[in-house]
């Protein structure tokens, strides 16, 4: 057939380009009540007193809500009220909810409701929060439920704490010759998908609470909204329509809860919730910051022998996915080398900035930037060529992963591979002269990546494939649209193995959890692994029931049986045989019998041996495989006004198998751009206070169209021997290195050693102005 | 708290005239997605900041959010509901130049102007344009083939 590999157009492209495309705002009905927050204007504060006597008056408000008597909601650990409780942690935590009959009703009462705070200290960074006698975010978090593999340590600010311990350190250090350290941070920054974060949620009198959701994760809202709640699940049916961008940001289950309890205090009644860009930025969870400290030792030749690790994440005000974001860092908290002893902490602190949900790349991006940037202090302090460095140390079959998995060719990409063809590309792209300027400068940084997923162990994904009297195929998957074009994708790894054209696979792209077979979230880059596993599950068991009719309309055994184009046939003689649409509804014999019946096929896939990692060191297996990935930025830096261009940036993958050679191209591209954005001009500003200072789009500024460099994107091909057709999750790799690369590349140029992100002009004349004095 | 006054106003949109009941302080944007059902137009942040809402008015592209209803009354009013089977929708296909989609139809509508009022811009012009609107999934470079392949056909 060969449809793998192909740039299959996706299956929703004429409705995105036609304005026929529906995300959650775009659905409305007669009569729907709307919601508006009222957000909190302190990082932290008590809360005196709330006097909504004004807002009641204004024509068609049906409730104002405040966070007494709500249940705490979070996932790792449950400490936070979906409105404040007496105490406000992070600036713009919603405080209050309004619902009215009409928006500018609810915005209006919303703005006459007088909140009386009193300020407290702010903690401000998680350093800060890290250290003895810092003021305490949550004064008793011994008191809150938390997960099974979560850590709080009541007293501190201490969420969460992943330890790796792996061989000997000391040891480590006692083979070692040379030694780097590097201490790097960096502040939370946002996800800003286009779309803001948007619901509706409705009550019926049965009891069904019907969700609208604009979310990564519809299954978690069910399972959430009916634990904390206490709703049976099967009472409550969410539905995910398109998504306008998540990037992990919408993996978290909040503004649910909100639009929830709107309906709730209305009698049920449909009412939506839709975040303004700033409740989007500062009220919805955000993307985590960081504070590294990295020592790294090797021999006199280069072979890394010993590292040890801080990480102080930056957990915000509520831990809810943070303490899993430690942890990913944790598990990976190297880059893609071969290291006998490792020591690593890594800690979830509390502090009084927004909290963070999962981002692209799950706090490998974040680990990766000081990873890599310590990689390079050693190699110029070993006069080695960065490149080589990484070559050299490179992680390889027979060695094991920081968590103690032992690598294979299958559960690791080929990192070697990859340093090879970037480094061929670098030498066919790069221009190394900047003309006739004197003050400009070229350079180029590198960064070697890997990311495994850390998920649940027992994650599942299902899919429910029903045949059309035509003999064409909808696909049911719970994988939500995000823009990663998983859909199609699944639909492709369908046609190939149902040997039909990609046409006849219809792809039903909304979500709803009454229909829909439960995929655990669009999250890690797993659609492809384990939806792909379920189609290909589901894809066999129709084609069992298909050549089980087949066989006996056509009195023959099944195992002679083979299908191709619509057709079931008889291998050695394929003039016998019938058409899809004589099968799939049953077979009717000429006098009337008929045998069968529509056709459904199922399948289902769970990841397989997936350890939870021990407390003390570590050891376990907590995802099914590392796609690995080697990248480069290169510069134009102004050395008078410290500006900068990036002239190009390039990603090496190792994505198993391409299944869609420009949807991968333009994944890897789009996280390479996010990952520039990143790295070079997003982040929180915040007062001392811990106020943000920039929270709209007009301040918090992603890179715009005419600011990005030329991307070149290849592919190595290692296959993953149990992802169907050996491919590789990618939509995350092209961000992991960009921030490190970046840094690299001006560290060179400047002259200086770039340490935070985001590395604005600004940033590097003050290094280079502390680096004179 | 009395209501507002409501207003009667006649819109052209997509060469249709349409009876519209609003307030005054209704934008377009809300008009257009609220009473009209064109939900094409987007809310991205109601700032005039990513362009997610951009509509043509008189074939000019217009942040529909930071425009009131009622100044777009006399003006001719085009959503991406108005555009069927333009190049500039083929060449956004054709080039992969989205992804959630979100942002779409704004860049498309910037684009669509573009090709009509200046055919033969140059990569400043267009850059220009362009940095009216953000879009957060794809890389950029996707968009620039998609327009250079509209105006080069021009
Ligand atoms: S919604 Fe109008 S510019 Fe963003
Ligand atoms: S395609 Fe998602 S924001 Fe542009």
């Amino acid at each position: 057939m060969n449809i793998i590999g192909k740039s299959v157009i996706r299956k929703e492209a004429p409705d995105k380009v036609t304005g026929k495309a529906r995300y959650t705002d775009d659905f409305s009905s007669a009569g729907i009540y709307h919601a508006r927050l009222v957000t909190s204007p302190f990082a932290h504060a008590l809360i005196k007193s709330i006097d909504t006597r004004e807002a009641e008056k204004v024509s068609g408000v049906r409730a104002i809500l405040t966070g007494e008597g709500l249940p705490l909601t979070g996932e790792e650990i449950t400490d936070r009220p979906p409105l404040a409780q007496g105490k406000v942690r992070h600036h713009g935590e919603a405080v209050c909810l309004v619902v009215a009959e009409k928006l500018d009703k609810a915005a209006l009462a919303a703005s006459l409701i007088k909140v009386d705070y009193e300020p407290l200290s702010a903690v401000n960074s998680p350093s800060q929060a890290y250290q003895a006698g810092a003021p305490l975010v949550h004064e008793h978090v011994e008191h809150y439920k938390r997960g099974q593999n979560v850590y709080p340590e009541p007293g501190t600010n201490i969420a969460h704490k992943t330890k790796i311990r792996k061989g000997d350190l000391s040891r480590g250090i006692g083979e070692s010759a040379v030694f780097v350290e590097g201490r790097y941070s960096f502040g939370p920054s946002d996800h800003a998908a286009i779309e803001t974060r948007s619901c509706t949620a409705e009550i019926r009198a049965d009891g069904d609470v019907l969700i609208t959701s604009s979310s990564q994760a519809p299954f978690m809202i069910k399972k959430l909204i009916g634990s904390y709640f206490d709703i049976e699940a099967g009472k409550i049916i969410v539905k995910t329509p398109l998504v306008g961008g998540a990037y992990g940001g919408k993996a978290s289950v909040q503004w649910e809860f909100l639009a929830f309890i709107a309906s709730r205090a209305v009698g049920g009644k449909r009412v939506k919730l839709r975040y303004m860009r700033e409740e989007d930025i500062l009220t919805a969870p955000c993307h985590i910051g960081l504070d590294a400290t990295i020592r790294l030792g090797c021999t006199s030749e280069g072979i890394l022998k010993s590292a040890e690790i801080l990480y102080l994440f930056d957990g915000g005000a509520y831990a809810d996915k943070s303490p899993d974001l430690c942890r990913a860092g944790a598990v990976d908290c190297t880059g893609p080398y071969h290291i006998e002893h490792i020591w690593c902490d890594s800690y979830c602190l509390y502090t009084n900035h927004p909290y963070p949900a999962p981002f692209r790349g799950f706090a490998h991006s974040e680990v990766l930037f000081a990873f890599e940037r310590t990689m390079d202090l050693l190699a110029k302090k070993l006069g080695m060529d960065p490149l080589e460095l990484r070559f050299k140390n490179a992680i390889l079959p027979g060695h094991t992963t920081p968590t103690q998995v032992l690598v294979n060719k299958s559960n690791v990409g080929d990192v070697r591979g990859c340093i090879q063809r970037l480094k061929d590309i670098m030498e066919e792209e790069w221009e190394p002269n900047a003309g006739h300027d004197p003050r400009k400068v070229r350079a180029a940084g590198i960064a070697c990546v890997w990311k495994n997923s850390t998920i649940d162990t027992n994650a599942s994904s299902g899919v429910i494939l029903t045949f059309n009297p035509d003999g064409s195929v909808n696909l049911m998957s719970g994988v939500v649209e995000i823009g990663t074009g998983t859909k199609t994708i699944l639909a492709q790894m369908l046609a190939e193995k149902l040997r039909l054209p990609v046409e006849m696979i219809h792809v039903k792209m909304t979500v709803d959890t009454q229909t829909t077979p439960e995929h655990w979230k669009t999250v890690a880059s797993r659609g492809t692994l384990m939806g792909g596993r379920a189609v290909m599950a589901a894809a066999e068991d129709a084609i069992r029931q298909i050549k089980e009719i087949a066989s006996c309309a056509l009195r023959v055994r099944e195992e002679d049986l083979d299908i191709d184009s619509g057709r079931v046939f008889v291998k050695a003689e394929p003039e016998i045989g019938l058409s899809f649409k004589e099968v799939v509804y049953g077979y009717t014999y000429p006098n009337g019998n008929a045998i069968g019946g529509q056709i459904i096929g199922r399948g289902s896939y769970i990841l397989r041996n997936m350890t939870n990692i021990d407390k003390e060191t570590g050891a376990g297996r907590p995802g099914p495989e590392w796609a690995v990935g080697a990248q480069a930025v290169q510069v134009e830096f102004d050395t008078r006004d410290c500006t900068y261009r990036i002239l190009k940036a390039i990603s090496v993958v190792d994505i198993g198998r391409v299944l869609n050679e420009r949807a991968a191209r333009g994944q890897v591209m789009g996280a390479m751009s996010m990952g520039l954005s990143f790295a070079g001009r997003e982040t929180f500003y915040f007062d001392e206070m811990g106020r943000v200072l920039n929270f709209q789009l007009r301040t918090y500024r992603p890179i715009r169209y005419g600011e990005q460099p030329k991307y070149v994107v290849e592919f190595v091909n290692t296959p993953h021997v149990e992802a169907p057709f050996g491919a590789r999750g990618a939509g995350e790799h092209g961000l992991l290195g960009m921030p490190a690369a970046l840094a690299n590349a001006l560290s060179i140029a400047a002259g200086v050693e770039m340490i935070h992100l985001p590395l604005i002009p600004e940033l590097i004349w003050r290094t280079l102005q502390e680096g004179k004095r | 708290m009395p209501e507002t006054n409501k207003k009667v106003l006649i819109l052209s949109v997509n060469d249709e005239d349409k009876d519209i009941v609003f307030r005054p302080a209704d934008t377009l944007l809300g008009v257009l997605r609220g009473k009209l059902g064109l939900t094409g137009a987007k809310p991205g942040c109601l700032n005039g900041d990513c362009g997610a809402c951009t509509v043509l008015v008189d074939g000019i592209p217009m942040k529909s959010c930071i425009m009131l209803a009622i100044e777009a009354e006399g003006h001719k009013v085009t959503t991406i509901e108005g555009l069927i089977n333009t190049k500039t929708q083929a060449s956004f296909i054709k080039h992969f130049a989205f992804q959630c989609g979100y942002c779409t139809p704004g860049f498309i509508m910037v684009c669509h102007s573009l090709a009509e009022k200046q055919p033969h811009a140059d990569k400043a012009v267009i850059k220009e344009w362009m940095q009216s609107n953000i879009c957060r999934c794809t890389s950029y470079q996707e968009i620039e083939e998609a327009v250079a392949s509209i105006l080069a056909e021009e």
